[in-house]
């Protein structure tokens, strides 16, 4: 019933570790902790929609990658951006585009609503690609990070992978806050209603088109803010950011980390990229790494068979055995 | 013209080539319980959906509350005051009880609400949903999940999330579907309580309940009305004891 969240000192683990990471990491790992980050805020927001409301969309990565352009596009050739105007443009940008496109999917339900949102993140993908739009389909390089500065203060330089990382992980803990706390409002408990009995929360007179085109504009948002910060670290942005395969690896990740609990999307885009990692290795795996989607469809297709509500409803099972096994242990003691 | 809080004005409502609900007219007026009869297949739910919004009327005009209705959406009508239960039980089984009225009353907030603030925060509708819970006697049941309940209580609790949203009018379809004795006895003394503050009208095949209730009663054959009237002249009109009522004469 209410959304599910990990226990607090589990959370509190998992974010001192995270913390701790860059100090033990050499500076690949911390740029690949940095991506996974991202992609786990990215899976963040598409579980608002596919887990928490019920809508699968298969066109997400538009806003992920409308907001990298946005970064890409309105970035000065030689100088930094301004992290404070860019993002909340870049975020803007992806929300505005998810409040057009959402008025018409949202109407939409089943396979047709992930028909029509795959139909228009294909479009976008064809703005960028078949036109001088950014770049055509050779892209646009952002030649210099976004600034953090404030009143020249400047808390973080983004140009360094380890603050690089810092940032990210302050954005992933506040976009879990965020919607941990949303999820807990009244807007979360009306979708979760959406996701459980459309036509009864019609009926009793919830207007279900605007709670789910909320949702949509939101899930955009946040989709944005990680594409943003996906261009920032990757300094360059082609029409592939937006393309389907994007968006269908941001849904895998929602599917293998358990849709629906907040801790399930983090833990899929940690999986995904990990597995891709290791599997696409040439000094581990030798001439088999070349092959690596072979094993990584397979490897995907056992952990859903095994875990049918992803490694996050596996974890949320376990703890469930585990304090109900000590309940009973202290009910015995007592006795 | 009179003080009907909803009224209907040659509703229709065709499948194909089946007029489900043919050219019919009645009115629902407050602190009158009107109660629908008909045997299977009369068009008595198919009413019901007209009324609620969730089909779309192919002709006529449905009046609430001196407004013109017969164009708006569930959920519009919804929200100026109209409840209604389903044949099926319909509730949200994953949630608890209390969740269950505690949405149903949150969707009568008029204030924008608070992204962040959590839901159980707002006192108002929890008292509201409480209320509500009280109100059908399933108190002590708040924090069970409605998939836990009796098939008595969640349709108990499917009326307390209609009394959650402050309803004037109530559309109740088959309230004492598949109840107990027992069951029937609870939700009848329920409808009768209610009956007293607010509109209803009921569908329902216990003729025990609709004679015990109704103050005005309608017999429907084939999507027409029959007859329409007091228990008393229901009772005795020759048409509605040949048609519907066979020749046992139950009803005496």
């Amino acid at each position: 019933m209410s959304p599910i969240t990990l226990p607090r000192s589990l959370l509190i683990a998992a974010v001192l570790l995270l913390a701790l990471f860059p100090v033990l990491g050499a500076t690949f790992y911390i740029q690949l902790g940095a991506k996974i980050m991202i992609m786990a805020i990215f899976a963040l927001s598409l579980d608002l929609l596919v887990g928490h409301t019920g809508l699968v969309s298969l066109g997400h990565a538009a806003y992920f990658g409308l907001a990298a352009y946005a970064l890409a596009m309105i970035s000065p050739r030689y100088e930094a951006a301004n992290l404070w105007l860019t993002l909340p443009a870049a975020m803007a940008a992806a929300a505005l585009a998810a409040l057009v496109i959402g008025f018409l999917v949202v109407r939409t339900a089943g396979i047709y609503f992930i028909m029509v949102t795959l139909a228009f993140a294909q479009m976008l993908y064809s703005l960028f690609h078949d036109t001088k739009l950014g770049g055509g389909s050779d892209g646009i390089y952002i030649q210099v990070r976004p600034e953090l500065t404030l009143w020249g203060f400047k808390p973080l330089d983004l140009e360094n992978p380890t603050q690089f990382y810092y940032f990210v992980l302050i954005m992933l803990i506040a976009v879990y806050i965020i919607l941990n706390h949303v999820l807990h409002a009244p807007l979360g408990r009306a979708l979760a209603g959406i996701r459980a009995n459309e036509q009864r929360m019609r009926s009793i007179g919830f207007p279900v088109f605007a709670y789910k085109l909320g949702a949509f504009v939101l899930a955009g948002a946040l989709a944005g803010l990680a594409g943003y910060l996906a261009a920032c670290q990757f300094g360059f942005v082609n029409p592939d950011i937006l393309a389907w395969h994007q968006s269908g690896i941001v849904l895998m990740m929602v599917i293998l980390g358990g849709m629906g609990r907040l801790h399930g999307p983090v833990l899929g885009a940690f999986a995904y990229v990990l597995i891709q990692e290791f599997l696409s290795a040439p000094a581990l795996l030798g001439p088999y790494a070349k092959h690596w989607q072979l094993a990584m469809g397979g490897l995907i297709v056992m952990i859903v068979l095994v875990l049918p509500h992803g490694i996050g409803g596996f974890i949320d099972i376990a703890l469930r055995r585990y304090s109900y096994r000590r309940i009973q242990a202290n009910g015995a003691a007592e006795s | 013209m009179s003080d009907a809080l909803l009224q209907a004005r040659g509703l229709s409502k065709s499948f194909g080539g089946l007029a489900a609900v043919d050219n019919l007219s009645l009115e629902v007026r407050v602190g009158e319980l009107h109660a629908v009869i008909g045997p299977n297949g009369a068009g008595k739910t198919t009413l019901i959906n007209l009324l609620s919004g969730e089909l779309p009327a192919s002709s006529g005009d449905i009046i609430f509350g001196g407004n013109d209705i017969s164009g708006l959406a569930p959920e519009k009508r919804a929200r100026l005051g109209m409840g209604r239960s389903y044949q099926k039980t319909n509730i949200f089984l994953g949630f608890s009880a209390l969740e269950n009225c505690r949405l149903a009353a949150q969707s009568r907030e008029p204030r924008p609400l608070n992204w962040l603030r959590n839901a159980l925060s707002y006192e108002s509708v929890m008292g509201q949903a409480r209320r509500a819970l009280d109100a059908v006697g399933l108190a002590h049941r708040a924090s069970e999940a409605a998939l836990a309940l009796s098939h008595g209580e969640q349709r108990q609790l499917e009326i307390a999330m209609c009394l959650a949203t402050e309803p004037r009018l109530l559309l109740l379809d088959e309230p004492l579907a598949g109840m107990g004795m027992e069951e029937s006895l609870k939700m009848v003394q329920l409808i009768g309580r209610l009956g007293e503050n607010h509109a209803i009208l009921l569908v329902e095949h216990d003729m025990d309940a609709v004679f015990q209730l109704a103050r005005v009663l309608t017999v429907m054959v084939d999507g027409k009305i029959l007859a329409s009237g007091t228990p008393e002249e229901i009772r005795a009109n020759r048409n509605v004891q040949a048609a519907y009522l066979g020749s046992d004469n139950e009803l005496r």
